[in-house]
């Protein structure tokens, strides 16, 4: 394999793969966030007295 | 008795002998190590691991230096730990440790950031091996673009275990690498203000999402793990090494594992391979022309990994109808949190109501995955291709 070849197959495949990989991950992180939200926290009652 | 006094003290003239009659190479390096003294002491440059490369240096170019030689103490340090490729993924269970994902998570596409910022890595990559290096060492000194010392020195000496690329060339790589991460702050901002407008550097974003729910946080590593060891099997070592020590982080049961990771394990780590990495750096084999053309390229690696991320922010500020702060690109190395904080105060110096840090934050350590991604597919796709 020459050179160019070989620095043309990792410019498309690492560069390319790099940025699909990327993309996939972010499609999993939004994923990820929607499935598990931030749990609500319990709204207190109004002019509930807070008990230390 | 005379014969023995005069070959004692031959004995104790052998080393000046050698530095007369031999030592140039060697005194070179020991004046390089003097210059990396000054860089970690005097003006803060990476000390944690300047000082003990130039240390390893300083020793490995002291006449008859023998600490490299078999049983000596520093390649006894280079078997147990980089020749193994052990300690680089120490350090990566530290860094993990220290990273908080959370802002990547708040705005995951800013993960697409991390990619842009490897555009260094294959451009060099092509040009280096335009000027004549072989296969190995094209992708040993592209990996400089990664902006990350650990996995420069995992990729290049994995190259040299196979006797691929010199040993010596580990160091030079390493050298060059952890420069350039120190030289980040001086490096960006004229890059930032050459590729973007005035009016774009201002742009105000809004305040990010906000908080993150532990479990999220938890399965964020299983998943990034996963998915990458999938793809590139060739990477999970790094991958792998450094989604743990965040696992631990914020799993919160195992504190002391976590806070090991972070100050024991990667301190430690952190000397005995810079030690080692110093040990390499033998002035006979480090002063070619090929180190010169290593450092001349990690600088073009750098500085094309910047643009990249710009021009990506470019588009997006574009596509977004001027939503988006290009310089948010520029975060997209593996430099965290530094890339982070100049980008923070690049929006400050044009729009004092800007706070561009969280948003900066995500894209900062989506270049942290950004990069070891990059390597594990190059990696991945050299032992597809049969290279390694």
């Amino acid at each position: 394999m020459t050179n160019t070849t070989f620095g043309l197959t990792m410019l498309v495949v690492g560069m390319g793969g790099t940025l699909a990989t990327l993309w996939l991950l972010t499609g999993l992180l939004r994923l990820l966030t929607r499935m598990f939200p931030v749990e609500p926290k319990p709204v207190k009652p109004a002019g509930a007295a807070d008990h230390a | 008795m005379l014969d023995a006094i005069l070959s004692g003290f031959d004995g104790l003239a052998a080393g000046g002998r050698y530095l007369l009659a031999s030592g140039g190479p060697n005194v070179i390096m020991l004046a390089v190590a003097g210059v990396m003294f000054y860089l970690a002491i005097a003006k803060g440059v990476e000390p944690l691991l300047l000082l003990p490369i130039a240390f390893g240096c300083f020793l490995a170019n002291l006449p008859l230096s023998d600490l490299m030689q078999e049983h000596g103490v520093l390649r006894t340090l280079y078997d147990f730990g980089i020749g193994n490729e052990l300690f680089p993924l120490l350090i990566f269970v530290g860094i993990g440790s220290m990273t908080d994902f959370s802002p990547l998570l708040a705005n995951p596409r800013l993960l697409l950031f991390g990619a842009a910022g490897q555009l260094g890595i294959f451009f060099t990559l092509l040009l280096a091996l335009a000027l004549g290096f072989t296969k190995e060492e094209a992708v040993s000194v592209a990996m400089i673009g990664a902006c990350d010392g650990p996995t420069v020195i995992f990729v290049s000496n994995l190259f040299a275990g196979l006797h691929k690329i010199p040993t010596a060339m580990v160091g030079a790589l390493a050298v060059a690498a952890y420069s350039y991460m120190a030289l980040v702050p001086v490096l960006q901002p004229p890059i930032m203000r050459l590729l973007t407008t005035e009016k774009e550097r201002a742009v105000k974003m809004p305040a990010t999402r906000g908080r993150i729910s532990k479990t999220a946080l938890i399965a964020f590593p299983l998943v990034v793990t996963a998915l990458t060891g999938l793809i590139a099997p060739q990477g999970l070592p790094l991958m792998g090494m450094i989604m743990l020590g965040n696992f631990m982080k914020v799993s919160g049961v195992v504190p002391r594992l976590a806070s090991a990771s972070e100050n024991e394990i990667a301190n430690i780590a952190t000397l005995f391979l810079g030690l080692a990495i110093g040990g390499t750096m033998n002035g006979h084999d480090f002063l070619k022309w090929n180190t010169l053309l290593v450092f001349g390229l990690g600088l073009i690696a750098i500085v094309v990994d910047t643009a990249g991320g710009i021009l990506l922010g470019k588009i997006w500020y574009a596509l977004s109808g001027g939503k988006v702060n290009p310089l948010l690109g520029a975060a997209g190395i593996s430099a965290y949190p530094m890339a982070a904080r100049l980008v923070q105060n690049e929006g400050q110096r044009w729009n004092k109501q800007n706070h561009l840090l969280m948003h900066a934050m995500g894209a900062n350590t989506g270049g942290q995955i950004g990069s070891v991604m990059a390597a594990a597919i190059m990696l991945s796709v050299l032992k597809g291709l049969g290279i390694i």
